[in-house]
């Protein structure tokens, strides 16, 4: 089998050789790392290096600040997926109604995919910075002061009020987020609507079928690959987001909005404490594996099926 | 053909990438200078740039390279010059705070050269406080040259809502300066002005106030493992937190130090606790020192001057060392550290300098600087190891929150016995 696809293989075999290397090779030492007691710069010159097996892990786990942060990545990435496919959907089935200048606004509703997590985060940090509310309110509670809604004005991303678990302040940050990325879901609904046979949907329309139950029962379900792809990519930004955070809201009062990615940094690259940044690493890279990884077994099933 | 064109192109093209970069590796036998800072922003760019204009004029033939990391307070620098180090490719000399940051990430591990001899030689060593000296040392030994003087303990507050609440002199304690915040309150001011986005800012304010409550000589012992950090002072430096929390404002965790100074200067807060940078900043707002705003040492530390200070060092590999010695004993000396200063807004690591070159407030800091106690800062790098600062800052971030003295008081004593100091 090999002997057919020779040419192929070799022009291959760079990037498998880069992809060895520079993300398992690295992948392997960081699990390496995690391992030792590399937790000073000191200890990490000298390269003696100690297996502690797996201690670092035990620490992290216990430490509060590491439960507040995989608290926080659950709700955010809770919300954020649920907001950006019910936007996204939203926005499909207005774009897919062909009212006019349905065009202009598909691409409008694109844009903010198109910039860096930082500018997102810097520009909502300052549309949600709550001031000295309410005598001297900023941002939105500016707005709401200004239009006699001065009683709606909150703390946004400052405040440390809490349902169970689940942080408020992290509200902001899942706006910002779900309005950056909406326009993918769209994008890929509108893909799927478009998709979906005519037929069926005069064959509905037929049956009597209204407006809801035509999406909720005919449209969405047919749409259901797409919603799953979607979840995937989305959770998957989710639980390594890091720069949306560090330029919007930093790590918030008592942590309320630290992510575990913040806390790697500030581990690794502040304190120098290498073993527990590396430890925080693999664990957000198990999170990631566990979502992605049956996702590829899936979509790698199906294409077996359709080639069958 | 076509094919052994591309294979041409291709070791034509990797051939000449190799001759450069080894060309370029070979460079290093050139007469050049490597200066690695984080110097990239308002007044401290300019003071690099002078620096390295009275270089030029003494030493013309060699080709200064600036090498700048921007990022406040050097935390990305800081990260870069590790990998350099760690990677045998060092600069010929770095710009990094006096004290731990430089001995316990670089001296302890045997990365930089010792210059006691050759600050002898220049007549430069009696010209700074022994104090000073001291923090820049290590077994006796010193390993960098102080450039530039910050004062950490510093109140500046608005003169106008100073008279209109009745505060006409400094107050001496906490107890009088709290009165004074809560009068602000009252009056419907912002009491004290905080902004700890980036976090530090908070424990800056901490230092201060455990500084007043155990008083400079106890404070040094702590990082001499003389004292312990099982103290009644540290608690009491809690608990007076928590009542100055208070009268803070409510949206200091969207802040940055800059946005809480400017409270001041919009006139919405009475006083920001902040190094003398605040004093710059103010300045190129459009205040003149002494007429718009006062200033007074944070109260119960008049006897001590929290030293945020910028130093450079030679280390061992450095590509360069003759041209690293030149560069050291310009900043040795007192007409660079006067070229630096005035455009930088610090004062002078030396105790002779031309004081008519500096403002007001700045001809006040160097008076302290020349008579009272100097004292390492934690967030800035001096007193201790980076480890322990980043977990000391955690615990005073959750007391700005939580307000739990005990718990913070537990999270102190953890991060002490973790980094080895005293805890019985």
């Amino acid at each position: 089998m090999i002997g057919k696809h020779k040419v192929g293989l070799v022009v291959v075999l760079p990037s498998i050789v880069a992809i060895a290397i520079f993300v398992y090779g690295f992948i392997s030492w960081t699990v390496r790392v995690s391992l030792s007691n590399y937790n000073s710069f000191s200890s990490l010159l000298r390269g003696v290096y100690r297996f502690v097996g797996l201690r670092n892990y035990y620490r992290i786990f216990s430490d509060w600040r590491f439960q507040t942060d995989l608290w926080n990545t659950l709700f955010f990435t809770l919300f954020f997926i649920l907001g950006t496919i019910a936007m996204g959907i939203i926005l499909a089935l207005l774009i897919d109604s062909k009212l006019k200048g349905t065009r202009v606004f598909q691409n409008i509703f694109l844009f903010p995919m198109a910039l860096a997590f930082v500018v997102t985060g810097t520009t909502w940090g300052w549309i949600f910075n709550p001031g000295d509310f309410p005598k001297d309110p900023m941002g939105i509670n500016l707005l709401f002061k200004q239009v006699g809604l001065s009683h709606l004005q909150w703390g946004w991303y400052t405040t440390t009020g809490h349902i169970g678990p689940f942080n408020i302040a992290l509200i902001p940050i899942i706006i910002a987020a779900v309005w950056q990325l909406s326009g993918y879901t769209m994008a890929m609904y509108l893909a799927g609507l478009r998709g979906i046979p005519n037929s069926i949907i005069e064959a509905a329309k037929v049956d009597g079928a209204t407006p809801w139950q035509l999406f909720w029962k005919v449209k969405f379900p047919l749409l259901k690959p797409i919603t799953l792809s979607a979840m995937i990519i989305l959770g998957h930004i989710s639980l390594k987001i890091f720069d949306l955070v560090y330029a919007m809201t930093g790590s918030g009062p008592d942590n309320v909005t630290d992510v575990p990615a913040v806390y790697m940094f500030e581990l690794t690259f502040r304190a120098n404490r290498y073993a527990l940044g590396s430890s925080i690493s693999i664990v957000m890279l198990i999170m990631v594996a566990v979502v992605v990884i049956p996702y590829l077994f899936y979509s790698m099933r199906q294409q077996k099926e359709v080639k069958l | 053909m076509r094919k052994w064109v591309a294979v041409l192109l291709v070791a034509v093209v990797s051939v000449g990438i190799l001759s450069f970069s080894i060309t370029s590796s070979l460079a290093s036998t050139k007469n050049e200078l490597e200066i690695f800072s984080w110097w990239t922003g308002g007044g401290e760019e300019e003071g690099l740039n002078a620096l390295i204009k009275l270089f030029h004029e003494q030493y013309p033939n060699v080709k200064v390279i600036n090498a700048t990391v921007a990022g406040g307070a050097g935390t990305n620098a800081k990260a870069v010059l590790k990998t350099r180090m760690l990677g045998g490719n060092p600069p010929d000399s770095f710009q990094v705070h006096a004290g731990m940051e430089l001995i316990d990430t670089y001296v302890i591990p045997g990365m930089m050269r010792p210059i006691t001899k050759y600050m002898k030689e220049w007549g430069a060593y009696d010209k700074f406080p022994k104090a000073i000296l001291d923090m820049c040392s290590y077994k006796g030994n010193v390993y960098s040259v102080p450039v530039n003087v910050h004062r950490g303990n510093v109140v500046f507050y608005n003169k106008k809502i100073a008279a209109e609440i009745g505060m006409a002199k400094p107050p001496k304690t906490w107890k009088e300066f709290i009165r004074y915040l809560k009068l602000a309150k009252k009056h419907g001011y912002i009491g004290l002005a905080l902004g700890d986005k980036n976090k530090w800012t908070a424990l800056h304010l901490f230092e201060d106030i455990m500084l007043g409550k155990l008083g400079p000589k106890n404070y040094d012992g702590l990082w001499k493992n003389k004292v312990s950090f099982n103290n009644p002072a540290i608690k009491a430096a809690l608990e007076t937190m928590k009542e100055v929390l208070s009268y803070i404002n409510t949206d200091h965790s969207a802040m940055t130090w800059q946005d809480a100074t400017r409270l001041v200067f919009s006139g919405k807060a009475l006083a920001n606790v902040m190094g003398d940078w605040a004093e710059g900043y103010l300045k190129t707002l459009g205040w003149t020192p002494g007429k718009q705003f006062g200033w007074f040492a944070v109260p119960e530390t008049s006897n001590a001057f929290m030293v945020v200070s910028d130093t450079f060092g030679l280390p061992k590999k450095a590509p360069h060392p003759k041209n690293a010695l030149r560069w050291l004993k310009l900043l040795a000396s007192v007409k660079a550290q006067d070229v630096f200063n005035p455009i930088k807004g610090s004062i002078p690591a030396r105790l002779d300098a031309d004081k008519s070159k500096y403002d007001v407030y700045l001809r006040w800091s160097m008076h302290d600087f020349a008579t009272v106690t100097l004292c390492p800062s934690i967030i800035h790098g001096s007193a201790a190891p980076e480890g322990f600062v980043t977990q000391l800052n955690d615990v005073i971030n959750r007391f700005v929150t939580k307000k739990d003295v005990a718990q913070a008081m537990k999270g102190i004593l953890q991060d002490a016995e973790d980094n080895g100091y005293l805890t019985k």
